[in-house]
């Protein structure tokens, strides 16, 4: 009785195990690691891929931009993720290890202003000095001048605000601080940019769900999150004054209208900040997120894969973007993106 | 099992049952011996092993979190632990807030949960009926079973809002002479991390201190009640004192709880690295900044300032441990001397 039940067990482990052995050898699997900001969609895209062509499978862990880079540059992945663009040094490390980094830009992110006012409803209107002056903590109450000019229905609530910013170190803070650095001179000189910074006033919440949590349990307060959770969570949103003077409501349009802003003079590396681009419907925080691939591929099979697999994330791909509430990259800079991926070499 | 067997050879040996060549009896002494004193040995060998490697892993944590360390010990030296200044842009790291955090909240819980842990212990044992006391004992003990991160959701998304609309507004308006009730009520504060860590710690206690009182003798406890003690004197002069070291024992797992803690309290304190006497002000600790920043350091420095972090942590914990111990023991040392006639 037993020993019929162990020869099945061994029978079955046997021809699982060759059955593995087999699949494993006709599968490249690539390994990725790096931003979180972008796993759902690049999620979508490798299980719909896998459709497309099933002898490669993609690994991909989320463990942030950070740990993207430092395996990237150590090649313990064969790509590395990243929402903010690698610094010189950070290239020179990389360069130093395994040749060239090329910055791929897959899709695109937005940062929302929310706020929770008790008997104010959405699109609250906010100018870059007024959002500045928020978070350098000068503008300390909802009825300040400065706010009520554009919200008169800010006049009558005379309480304090309460600044929320994410404690935890994020790419969604870079791009947050980097906007907020190229609209200020006092930003920049007492706070400066960078996945975690020293900030002058307010609460810190952890992540997205920290941040909106605080926000929707408290009133009178300010935060910031990514435009796709403030969608899913159908969090008030404020609309912005960009460069050229009109209150852009964040959407995933008028997040795409960034980079056609900025295709214009897009570096030939995309190590671009899309925040404060000029055109008339572009919102002003946005930014590239990266999948970072070195240009001589060590593996051909890993290699030649992972070309075709771009390929078609930018063409098949990026048309699944808006349903994820990401922005596609706009035609001009996909064009751009895809001439790139051809220097690859493996 | 040996034995076993050697007793049905014994028994079989008249029937020459046992096998081609019956051990002598000099023979079995002697084999038995040696499968004693072997297994003897791989016993002590394998409890050696297990002690010295965790030993091992121990020593092996505090070197490589002290080499990864150094950059920042180079950098800032003495300046790391009393600067205040924790800015990742500028590259300048100062870890006092945390500190401060840290030992702040977990004592300020402590100081909570250790008489709410005692009272409940000594109901169960002592006071309740004993279906009761033993409903409120498993009560207690699934409080211990739930994550952290159910603490914390729950925190932040009941025990904050009601904090900040109900109970810090109170506090302000009628003790708000005193400094530690002064300033905005924002709700996540480190009033909310001392309430959290209470709740997380007082399970610990209240089930070591509870085991610690059923030790207690039945006859030293009469012998209190014979002398015409009250069940409090009894309770005071009986149990109590001969649970003393037990309970501190208790408090100092409590308090090891409590220091470690990361994620409820990042979810509730407000993550603000500032010095505030104040309990309604957020603040920080030592576990939420190394859980919140290292996943996205990329700076040399700024990963090198949070292991120096984690190596202060490690320092705090093993000086609040020794001091705790010496006051096990002076207070131990005391109950003797008191105890001499």
């Amino acid at each position: 009785m037993f020993g019929k039940i162990q020869k099945s067990i061994l029978a079955l482990a046997l021809v699982t195990g060759f059955a593995s052995a087999g699949a494993a050898s006709a599968e490249t699997l690539i390994n990725g690691a790096g931003a979180t900001f972008p796993y759902p969609i690049y999620s979508k895209w490798f299980s719909e891929y896998a459709k497309v062509d099933p002898s490669v499978k993609f690994n991909y862990q989320s463990i942030g931009s950070g740990g993207g880079i430092k395996q990237i540059t150590e090649q313990t992945v064969d790509f590395g993720a990243s929402d903010k663009p690698l610094s010189d040094q950070e290239l020179g490390a990389a360069a130093a290890a395994g040749g060239k980094l090329l910055h791929i830009p897959t899709v695109m992110g937005a940062v929302v202003v929310t706020y929770n006012i008790p008997g104010v409803g959405k699109g609250l209107k906010l100018t870059a000095d007024g959002l500045t002056d928020i978070y350098l903590g000068k503008i300390k109450t909802w009825n300040d001048p400065r706010l009520v000019k554009d919200n008169p229905q800010l006049k009558s609530v005379n309480k304090p605000i309460i600044v929320v910013h994410r404690s935890d170190g994020s790419g969604t803070t870079a791009i947050f601080t980097s906007y907020l650095c190229s609209v200020s001179l006092e930003w920049t000189r007492k706070v400066g940019t960078g996945t975690s910074v020293k900030w002058p006033a307010g609460l810190g919440g952890k992540g997205n769900e920290g941040v909106a949590g605080q926000i929707k349990t408290t009133g009178y307060t300010i935060g910031y999150v990514e435009l796709a959770y403030a969608f899913e969570n159908k969090l008030p949103v404020a609309f912005l004054k960009n460069k050229s003077g009109t209150f852009v409501e964040p959407t995933i349009a008028s997040t795409s209208a960034a980079a056609a802003g900025a295709a214009k003079q897009m570096p030939a590396d995309y190590r671009i900040s899309l925040v404060n681009q000029p055109g008339k419907n572009a919102y002003p925080i946005a930014g590239f997120t990266y999948l970072l691939v070195y240009e001589h591929q060590k593996d051909a099979t890993k290699g030649k894969k992972l070309v075709e697999f771009l390929n078609w994330e930018l063409k098949k791909g990026q048309k699944m973007a808006a349903a994820l509430l990401y922005a596609p990259l706009p035609a001009n800079v996909a064009r751009m993106v895809e001439k790139t991926v051809k220097t690859i070499k493996y | 099992m040996c034995q076993a067997v050697d007793e049905n050879c014994k028994d079989a040996r008249p029937t020459g049952d046992c096998g081609g060549s019956v051990p002598t009896e000099a023979e079995t002494h002697s084999w038995k011996m040696e499968k004693g004193v072997s297994g003897d040995f791989i016993f002590k060998g394998v409890t050696v092993l297990f002690a010295f490697s965790i030993l091992a892993i121990l020593l092996l944590m505090v070197v490589e979190m002290a080499r990864e360390s150094l950059p920042a010990i180079g950098t800032f030296g003495w300046r790391f632990v009393i600067g205040r200044d924790w800015d990742a842009v500028q590259g300048n790291f100062g870890a006092l807030s945390y500190i401060w955090g840290s030992v702040v909240s977990s004592i300020l819980a402590l100081l909570l949960a250790t008489p709410l842990s005692v009272g409940t212990a000594i109901f169960i044992t002592e006071i309740a009926p004993k279906k009761a006391g033993g409903l409120i004992a498993s009560l207690v003990e699934l409080l211990a079973a739930i994550p952290s991160v159910i603490y914390g959701l729950w925190g932040v998304l009941v025990m904050a809002p009601w904090l900040q609309k109900t109970v810090e507004p109170f506090l302000n308006d009628r003790l708000g002479f005193i400094p530690i009730f002064q300033g905005a009520p924002y709700g996540v504060s480190m009033l909310a991390a001392v309430f959290i860590l209470m709740i997380m710690v007082v399970p610990i206690i209240t089930s070591i201190t509870k085991e610690v009182l059923l030790t207690v003798p039945q006859s030293q406890k009469e012998a209190a009640i014979a002398l015409g003690a009250t069940r409090w004197e009894m309770l005071r002069m009986a149990v109590l004192p001969y649970g003393k070291s037990g309970i501190l024992g208790a408090v100092i797992l409590g308090l090891g709880r409590a220091v470690g803690e990361t994620m409820a309290v990042t979810m509730v304190i407000g993550n603000t690295p500032q010095i505030s006497l104040s309990l309604l002000a957020p603040a920080y600790t030592m576990p939420s900044v190394i859980a919140n920043e290292f996943a996205e350091a990329t700076s040399k420095l700024h990963t090198s300032a949070l292991m120096e972090i984690g190596l202060i942590l490690l320092a705090v914990t093993l000086i609040i441990n020794g001091l705790a111990q010496l006051l096990l023991w002076s207070v131990t040392r005391g109950q003797q001397r008191g105890g001499r006639p």
